[in-house]
């Protein structure tokens, strides 16, 4: 056991953790848009699209995420289209499959305002665009929030399967140095463990602040 | 169920309903041209034809259907669901014990608990099955127990928690008056009445614990995907989309199963009298990958 060889290793950690992180933000921003899509198509007065977010979310909620890179690895060539390897494929996969517990946060959110507070707005007369976003959004907005926080934490968890299918990531750039270093295997694999507890820690303590300071708002 | 959704525009009268008709079947055509698109796509790379689908019922190289189904579904998903009937019970009585630690009046056994749940909460469960993987040079199915087994516990040590929290004060305060000690009060007042809040939140959580044990693909424990790669293997990789829809549907089924139990429930727990709290709110909607 020696300290060093976290320090000797630090190139390898910082670009496994430069790759976890990147992959955390960029289809983190993915999933909030195709998440927030197929809210509105949820809440929407058509029924077509209400059906099609349902069965969207329903799917890939009940999904592995192992699964779906599963997919996209293996299965999605044989239909004749290949993904370009590693980086890009697990942005497409991880989008896919935080949009829909963004998509779920979004909703329930929406679905936390208290019914008489649309009751009250429809009743002053505003129309579905006003009582939308002066009074059911700015309200929602408030409560979706610490719940996409923890979406986000799941989702900076969730880029460690990627390591499964040739990304080297954090948890990809832990097995690699263990495998390097016999000695030292769980030495290095608690390095891997903090740069996690770094992020996820933190964020977690914020979304439970915040939902505090929503609960008393209430 | 009540929702502001329903409530946000008016009720529609005939000219809206006929609007909203048209829109819809228009977002329905344009949704079905897309899927359709995506199957002429498929159809035109042969993905349907039937020597890529006869695995299921006519396999080649000698072998009879019998086998590739035991092979799919008595040798993968049930190596999946052993991992997932060991970890579960595991899981849950640790994660019980930790929730009791957590409000013990020692300060340590407080902290250290805490510290537990918080470590296990915020790490990767693949982390975790390489910790016992490679660190401790477990066998790939110890692996896979352990890693699901942590971080399970840490969750429902938050929702037995929360759980506990939901009840009123009065509870405890009467059970400690009629002279009950903590233990007592714990086992015969207030746990009971939790799991009932509980038991949606519970149950909402093994589907989360079914899907990570898919992480075991990539540990090397032979579970379900495992078990599709090696059918792919033998037969030929150009089976592996049939192969794959079988998988994805035995995932689908089970985990569908579960969330609409855990939605039942959550139902009854609200009709009923005990406090009506949502206790996913107090922790990772999302979990392992699950989340």
């Amino acid at each position: 056991m020696d300290l060093m060889v976290i320090a000797d290793n630090m190139p390898a950690y910082l670009a496994g953790f430069r790759l976890t992180a990147q992959l955390t933000l960029v289809s983190g921003a993915g999933a909030l848009v195709i998440g927030l899509a197929v809210a509105a198509m949820r809440v929407s007065p058509l029924g077509s699209l209400r059906a099609f977010g349902a069965v969207y979310t329903e799917l890939l909620r009940n999904m592995p995420l192992t699964l779906i890179f599963f997919f996209a690895v293996l299965v999605l060539p044989q239909f004749g289209v290949v993904l370009p390897f590693g980086y890009w494929t697990a942005i497409i996969c991880l989008t896919a499959y935080t949009s829909a517990f963004v998509a779920e946060a979004v909703r329930s959110g929406i679905n936390a305002v208290g019914i008489g507070q649309a009751e009250a707005a429809r009743a002053i007369g505003l129309t579905f665009g006003q009582s939308l976003t002066s009074v059911i959004l700015p309200q929602a907005v408030r409560s979706v929030i610490p719940p996409l926080i923890n979406v986000i934490i799941a989702l900076a968890k969730n880029t460690s399967v990627a390591a499964g299918f040739a990304v080297v990531e954090l948890v990809a750039t832990g097995r690699r140095l263990a495998q390097q270093n016999p000695g030292d295997v769980m030495l290095l694999l608690v390095g891997v463990a903090v740069f996690y507890l770094l992020f996820t820690i933190p964020a977690g303590q914020l979304a439970n602040l915040l939902e505090r300071k929503v609960a008393f708002a209430r | 169920m009540s929702s502001p959704i329903s409530i946000l525009y008016d009720a529609p009268g005939p000219l809206a309903r006929r609007r909203e008709r048209i829109g819809s079947t228009v977002a329905a055509l344009v949704v079905l041209a897309l899927l359709g698109l995506a199957v002429w796509y498929a159809a035109g790379r042969d993905v349907f034809a039937l020597e890529r689908w006869d695995v299921l019922w006519d396999p080649p190289r000698g072998q009879t259907a019998a086998d590739v189904w035991r092979s799919l579904l008595v040798v993968g998903l049930g190596a999946t669901l052993k991992a997932a009937v060991v970890a579960a019970p595991l899981a849950f009585v640790l994660g019980l014990v930790l929730a009791v630690c957590r409000t013990a009046r020692l300060a340590p056994v407080r902290i250290g608990a805490t510290v537990v749940i918080e470590l296990f909460r915020g790490l990767p469960v693949l982390l975790m099955m390489f910790f016992a993987l490679l660190g401790f040079g477990w066998s790939a199915f110890a692996a896979v127990l352990f890693g699901l087994t942590v971080y399970n516990m840490a969750i429902i040590a938050e929702i037995v928690r929360a759980g506990l929290a939901s009840l009123p004060k009065g509870q405890s305060e009467a059970a400690y008056a009629v002279g009950l000690s903590r233990g007592q009060t714990l086992r015969l007042v207030l746990l009971p009445q939790a799991l009932r809040t509980m038991a949606p939140s519970l149950v909402a959580q093994l589907v989360v614990l079914l899907k990570d044990s898919s992480l075991g693909f990539i540990v090397g424990y032979p579970e379900l995907l495992k078990a599709i790669t090696n059918n792919g293997q033998f037969f030929g990789n150009t089976y592996l989309v049939a192969l794959f829809a079988v998988g994805a549907g035995i995932y689908l089924v089970v985990n569908i199963t579960l969330s609409r139990l855990a939605l039942r429930l959550r139902g009854r727990a609200r009709r009923t009298a005990a406090p009506a709290v949502d206790l996913t709110a107090a922790v990772t909607p999302t979990g392992g990958t699950a989340a």
